[in-house]
C-alpha cells in the first residue's frame, strides 16, 4: 500500500478513499450481496456513483453540515453506502442497533438530534412512527425495501433508490455543492458517531474522527498484511465499532470486498459460499459451529467418527506448531497433510473457512478448547482486545505469538499503561475525540495527555509484553475477609463448559461466591435426547435433576481449577442455581453485544441470590419478561438452590 | 377502477365484485351428503372464512371449489360464467392454487424444487426444448426461477432453500406448502387449516404471511381454520357450517352473535 502517510496523500477522509478506489481499482467488486439467491455485486466506481447519487438525493432534501443522520438495519451495501453519502454531505452517520427496541431508539434519536433516519424495512420504519411524537427534530425518514410501504403517507417518508433517481435527476444544479462539502471534509472532521452498548447507564455516543478511522485502519491492515484481495462477510451489527472498523475503514483503506448475507438465517450458508479471507467474529459464534461440529460427529458413522478422531488428535499434537513455523518431525507433518486431505480441508470447507489467513475473536474470552480447535485445523485465529473509544485497537496478537489466554501486545501506535489498581490504560491515534454532549463524562475517562481509562484491569506479562485481562475493573472487588473476587475469571472458565452458555457470580463484599447459570439450549439439549431425558421446554430442562447434577460437576471442576490459582481462591463457588430463563437484552439483563449486565440481574433476582446465602433448598420466584415486540409477561418458577464441593486452601497447598 | 360493489375496507384494502359463487351445492358421497344445498359467495380481493365443527363438511367444500370433487347438484360460477365440470389442474390453470390439511410435498425434493413445481402452469416448452435446456426453456427457467425466488424471499424461507423438505419442522413445511401455491401466482387461494398444528408464535408467523399475501398481491383467499381467534382476526367474512348445511354467513362480528352458530358451537341442551 502506500508508503507515505494518508495526510500527505490527501487521503483524509472515507469519501477521498472512495474516490481514490474508483481510481485505481475502479472494475473491482466493492460490496456483493446475495439477493433473490444470487450474488450480485457492485464495482468501486459504481460504489461511486451510488454514494454520489445518494448524496445528492441527501441535498434535495435539505441535510446540512453537521446534521446527524441514524441508519438503522441489517447489513447491507445500500446502508454502508448511506454512512458514506452522509460523510459527503459533511453530516454524521449514526448507526443504530437493528434489534434495539422503541424505547433505546428514541434516546439515541433525542439525544443526537437526529433530523433524518435511513432505516433498512418496514419495521425499523414502524419503530421509528411509534416514538416520533417525542422526536420534534425528525424530519424525514428514507427506506430501503418498499414491501408493506406502499399505503404509509409519504410526507415525511422516500424510498431509498427514488431519493437517489431525484439525486441524478438534479445533479446540474446541485453538483457544485455537494463538492465543495466533501471537500470541506478535513482529518479532523467527524467520520462517525457510534453508541456505545453500556454496561452501566444510558448509551453515549462516542464521536470518532477521520483520523481515528483512517490511520487505525492503516495501522491494522499493515499489522497483519491485509490487501485489496481480501473478502470479507459483513454480518455484525453495522452499530457496532467492529464492523465499522473492518467493512467501512478497512475495507476503503486497501480496498478489498465487503460481502452481505441474504439474511441473517442463511449466513453460515453465505459464508460458506464466499470463503472471506479475512474474519471476525465473536467467541460465542465460533463456540455455535464447534458445537455442531461436534453434535454432527456424534451421529455421523462409526468409520468416520474413527477418521475424525484420529486425525482431529493428530491435528491437536501438532497443528498450531505448523501453524506458528516451528519445527515438527517428518511423519507428523506427513500425517498432518494427510488429515488435511481427509479430514480438516473438507471441514474447513464445510464451515467456510478454507480461504481465512486472518481471523481475529474478541468481546469475551475464549475457551483454550475452542481457540485451540480452530488453530489445529491451520486456521490462523487470533485475539484482539479493543473498544470503540479506541476505534477498536488496543492490542492484538502478532502471527506465531497466539495464546489463548492474552490479548496480544499494543497495536502499532498504541501505547499501554498499567495504573496502581490494575486498570488498563492507553493513548492511541484511534482514542476517541469526545462523548457527544458529555463533557463530563470524556473528561472522566480521558484525561489532558489523551490517556484513556478502559475500565479493565489487567497486567503485562513480564517476558512476552504480552496483555492478560483479570475482569473489569469495576467488577474486580474484596471479599468480606479480603481476598481478591474477580468474578469475570471464574464465570469465563464455568463458560469453556459447551453446556454452560452465560454464568454471573456474586460475591463482592461476602464471605463465599454464589452463582447463577444458564445451560446452552442446543448443547444440553442434544445430551438429554441422547440420555432419553424427556423435557417440555428450555424452563423444565432447567430444572432437570440430571442437568442439575452434571452443571455441579462443572461447577466443581471449575472450583479446583480456580482453588490452584493463590490470588484468586477466594472466588470458589459454595453454592448455584440453574436459571429458569435466558438472560436477554430485551429484558435489560444483557447489553446488545451480549455482556451481563451484573448490577441489574443481581436487583432483578435479589430474591435468588437471598436465596443462596441464606442456605434454602429452594426458591419459588415469578420473573417479568419482555416479548420481542414489547409486550411484557411473566413466568414463575421453582428453582432448587445447590451445594457445591469447594476445596481448601490448604487441601490445595498439600 | 372501482365499480360500484367495490369498497374500501378501513385498513385500506380493496374489496371488489363477486369472483366466485357457490350456487345451491350439494355433495354426497353415496348415502352420506356431505353437503347439503349449500350458497355462498368469494369477492375479489377478500378473506373469506370456511368454518365449523368436526365432519361439517369443510374441506369438502373446498375441493369442490378446487374441482377435486364434483357436486351432484349446484353450479359453480367463476369471473362471471358458469364452470362446467373440470379436473383439478383445470381448475389450477384457472388461477385458483390450495394448500393441503395434511402437507403434501415431495418430502425427498428441496424446498426451491418444491416451489418450482408450483410454476408448472407457467411452463409450456417442450421435453425436447427442455432436455436441450435451449431456447425458451432456459428463457423460462430463469423467469420461473426469478418468481419463485421472490415468493421465497417474501415468506422469509432463504435459509432452507436447499434443504430437502424431509428435514424441516412442521412449521416450515406449512409455510413451504403456502410458497407453492402462492408460486403459482393465483387468483384465489384456497388453504386448508393453514394453522393446524401449530404453537402461537408459528400461527402468529402465518397469519401474518396471509395478511401480507392478501395486502401486498391483492390475492383472494377462501381458508378452513379451527382456530376461532386466528378466524375471527383474520377474515373479513366468515361461512359457518354444520353437518353440510349452511348455519350462519356474514362479518366476524354477525356470525360471532349468531344463535344457530353458537348453538352449533357449544351444543343445545335437550329437555
Amino acid at each position: 500500500m502506500t508508503a507515505a502517510k494518508p495526510a500527505e496523500a490527501g487521503l483524509t477522509s472515507v469519501p477521498a478513499l472512495l474516490a481514490r478506489n474508483a481510481n485505481d481499482f475502479g472494475g473491482k467488486p466493492a460490496y456483493r450481496e446475495k439477493e433473490l439467491g444470487i450474488w450480485q455485486s457492485w464495482t468501486w466506481s459504481e460504489t461511486k456513483e451510488e454514494v454520489e447519487a445518494l448524496a445528492l438525493g441527501l441535498l434535495t432534501l435539505g441535510v446540512n453540515p453537521g446534521d446527524h443522520i441514524a441508519i438503522i438495519g441489517r447489513n447491507r451495501p445500500y446502508l454502508y453506502w448511506s454512512m458514506v453519502a452522509a460523510q459527503s454531505v459533511g453530516a454524521v452517520p449514526v448507526p443504530l442497533y437493528q434489534d434495539a427496541v422503541g424505547e433505546e431508539v428514541a434516546y439515541v434519536l433525542d439525544h443526537c438530534q437526529a433530523r433524518f433516519i435511513i432505516a433498512g424495512d418496514q419495521e425499523q420504519v414502524d419503530k421509528v412512527l411509534d416514538i416520533q411524537d417525542r422526536l420534534d427534530r425528525l424530519e424525514h425518514i428514507v427506506y430501503l425495501d418498499a414491501r408493506g410501504m406502499r399505503k404509509y403517507d409519504h410526507a415525511k417518508l422516500s424510498q431509498f433508490q427514488e431519493l437517489q433517481e431525484n439525486g441524478r435527476a438534479q445533479k446540474e444544479s446541485l453538483a457544485a455543492d455537494l463538492k465543495a462539502r466533501t471537500d470541506a471534509l478535513t482529518y479532523d472532521s467527524t467520520c462517525v458517531m457510534l453508541y456505545t452498548s453500556g454496561t452501566t447507564g444510558r448509551p453515549k455516543g462516542v464521536v470518532l474522527s477521520n483520523q481515528n478511522i483512517i490511520e487505525t485502519s492503516k495501522n491494522s491492515c499493515d499489522f497483519d498484511g491485509l490487501g485489496a484481495g481480501e473478502e470479507v462477510l459483513a454480518y455484525l451489527p453495522m452499530a457496532w465499532v467492529g464492523d465499522f472498523i473492518f467493512s467501512i475503514g478497512q475495507a476503503y483503506w486497501t480496498g478489498f470486498c465487503t460481502n452481505c448475507p441474504e439474511s441473517a438465517g442463511t449466513m453460515m450458508l453465505d459464508l460458506r459460499e464466499i470463503g472471506p479471507t479475512y474474519y471476525f467474529a465473536p467467541p460465542r459464534v465460533f463456540e455455535t459451529q464447534l458445537t455442531n461440529v461436534m453434535i454432527r460427529m456424534e451421529d455421523a458413522g462409526r468409520f468416520k467418527r474413527w477418521l475424525f478422531n484420529r486425525y482431529m488428535n493428530v491435528a491437536k499434537r501438532v497443528g498450531p506448531q505448523i501453524l506458528d513455523g516451528k519445527p515438527v518431525g517428518f511423519i507428523d507433518r506427513l500425517s498432518y497433510r494427510l488429515g488435511d486431505l481427509l479430514v480438516f480441508g473438507p471441514l474447513k470447507n464445510t464451515l467456510g473457512f478454507t480461504n481465512v489467513r486472518v481471523g481475529y475473536t474478541a468481546g469475551e474470552a475464549i475457551g483454550p478448547e475452542i481457540f485451540e480447535f480452530y488453530r489445529s485445523l491451520g486456521i490462523n485465529l487470533k485475539q484482539l482486545y479493543g473498544q470503540t473509544e479506541a476505534s477498536v485497537f488496543i492490542t492484538q496478537q502478532p502471527d506465531n505469538e497466539v495464546r489463548a489466554d492474552t490479548v496480544g501486545v499494543p497495536s502499532p501506535g498504541v501505547e499501554l499503561r498499567i495504573a496502581d489498581n490494575g486498570e488498563v490504560f492507553y493513548r492511541s491515534p484511534g482514542t476517541f475525540v469526545k462523548y457527544f454532549q458529555n463533557d463530563e463524562s470524556t473528561a472522566d475517562t480521558k484525561d489532558s495527555e489523551g490517556w484513556v481509562a478502559t475500565g479493565d484491569a489487567g497486567f503485562i506479562e513480564k517476558d512476552t509484553g504480552h496483555l492478560r485481562i483479570i475482569d473489569r475493573a469495576k467488577d474486580v472487588g474484596k471479599m468480606a475477609d479480603g481476598r481478591l473476587f474477580a468474578p469475570k475469571y471464574v464465570e469465563n472458565k464455568l463458560k469453556f463448559f459447551p453446556n454452560i452458555l452465560e454464568a454471573v457470580v456474586f460475591g463482592n463484599g461476602r464471605d463465599s461466591c454464589v452463582a447463577f447459570i444458564n445451560i446452552d439450549m442446543t448443547a444440553v439439549g442434544n445430551w438429554a435426547e441422547r440420555n432419553n431425558i424427556a423435557y417440555g421446554g428450555y424452563q423444565e430442562l432447567s430444572q432437570h435433576p440430571a442437568v442439575l447434577d452434571m452443571i455441579q460437576s462443572h461447577v466443581e471442576e471449575v472450583n479446583a481449577s480456580v482453588a490452584a490459582d493463590e490470588m484468586l481462591s477466594g472466588c470458589q463457588i459454595h453454592r448455584f442455581l440453574v436459571l429458569h430463563k435466558e438472560l436477554d437484552a430485551d429484558d435489560g439483563e444483557m447489553t446488545r453485544t451480549r455482556k451481563v449486565r451484573r448490577r441489574i440481574v443481581e436487583e432483578k433476582f435479589s430474591d435468588l441470590v437471598t436465596g443462596l446465602y441464606d442456605g434454602s433448598p429452594s426458591v419459588s420466584t415469578v420473573t417479568e419478561v419482555t416479548y420481542e415486540d414489547g409486550r411484557k409477561g411473566s413466568i414463575s418458577a421453582t428453582l432448587d438452590l445447590r451445594d457445591a464441593a469447594v476445596v481448601s486452601q490448604k487441601m490445595a497447598a498439600e | 377502477m372501482l365499480d360500484s360493489d367495490s369498497f374500501i375496507t378501513p385498513d385500506g384494502r380493496t374489496i371488489g365484485a363477486t369472483v366466485m359463487e357457490m350456487k345451491n351445492i350439494t355433495l354426497r358421497f353415496g348415502g352420506v351428503v356431505a353437503i347439503k344445498d349449500i350458497s355462498f359467495d368469494i369477492r375479489e380481493g377478500e378473506i373469506r372464512a370456511i368454518i365449523g365443527p368436526n365432519g361439517a363438511g369443510k374441506s369438502s367444500m373446498l375441493n369442490v371449489i378446487s374441482g377435486f370433487y364434483n357436486p351432484q347438484e349446484g353450479e359453480v360460477w367463476y369471473k362471471g360464467s358458469k364452470r362446467p365440470p373440470m379436473k383439478p389442474y383445470q381448475v389450477a390453470r384457472q388461477g385458483i392454487a390450495r394448500t393441503f390439511q395434511n402437507i403434501a410435498l415431495f418430502e425427498g425434493m428441496s424446498v426451491l424444487d418444491n416451489v418450482m413445481t408450483g410454476r408448472l402452469n407457467h411452463m409450456n416448452s417442450g421435453i425436447l426444448s427442455q432436455a436441450l435446456w435451449w431456447g425458451k426453456a432456459e428463457r423460462e427457467e430463469v423467469e420461473n426461477r426469478e418468481a419463485v425466488e421472490k415468493v421465497i424471499d417474501f415468506l422469509e424461507i432463504q435459509h432452507i432453500r436447499k434443504t430437502p423438505v424431509a428435514r424441516l419442522p412442521y412449521g416450515l413445511k406449512k409455510r413451504v406448502e403456502l410458497a407453492r401455491a402462492l408460486a403459482a401466482d393465483p387468483k384465489i387461494l384456497l388453504l386448508d387449516e393453514p394453522m393446524a398444528g401449530m404453537n402461537v408464535e408459528e400461527k402468529e408467523d402465518m397469519s401474518r404471511f396471509i395478511l401480507s399475501v392478501n395486502d401486498e398481491f391483492g390475492t383472494t383467499i377462501a381458508l378452513i381454520e379451527h382456530d376461532m381467534g386466528v378466524v375471527m382476526d383474520l377474515s373479513d367474512r366468515v361461512v359457518v357450517m354444520d353437518y353440510g348445511k349452511k348455519i350462519g354467513d356474514g362479518t366476524p362480528d354477525e356470525v360471532r352473535g349468531n344463535q344457530a352458530v353458537i348453538d352449533a358451537y357449544l351444543g343445545v341442551a335437550h329437555d
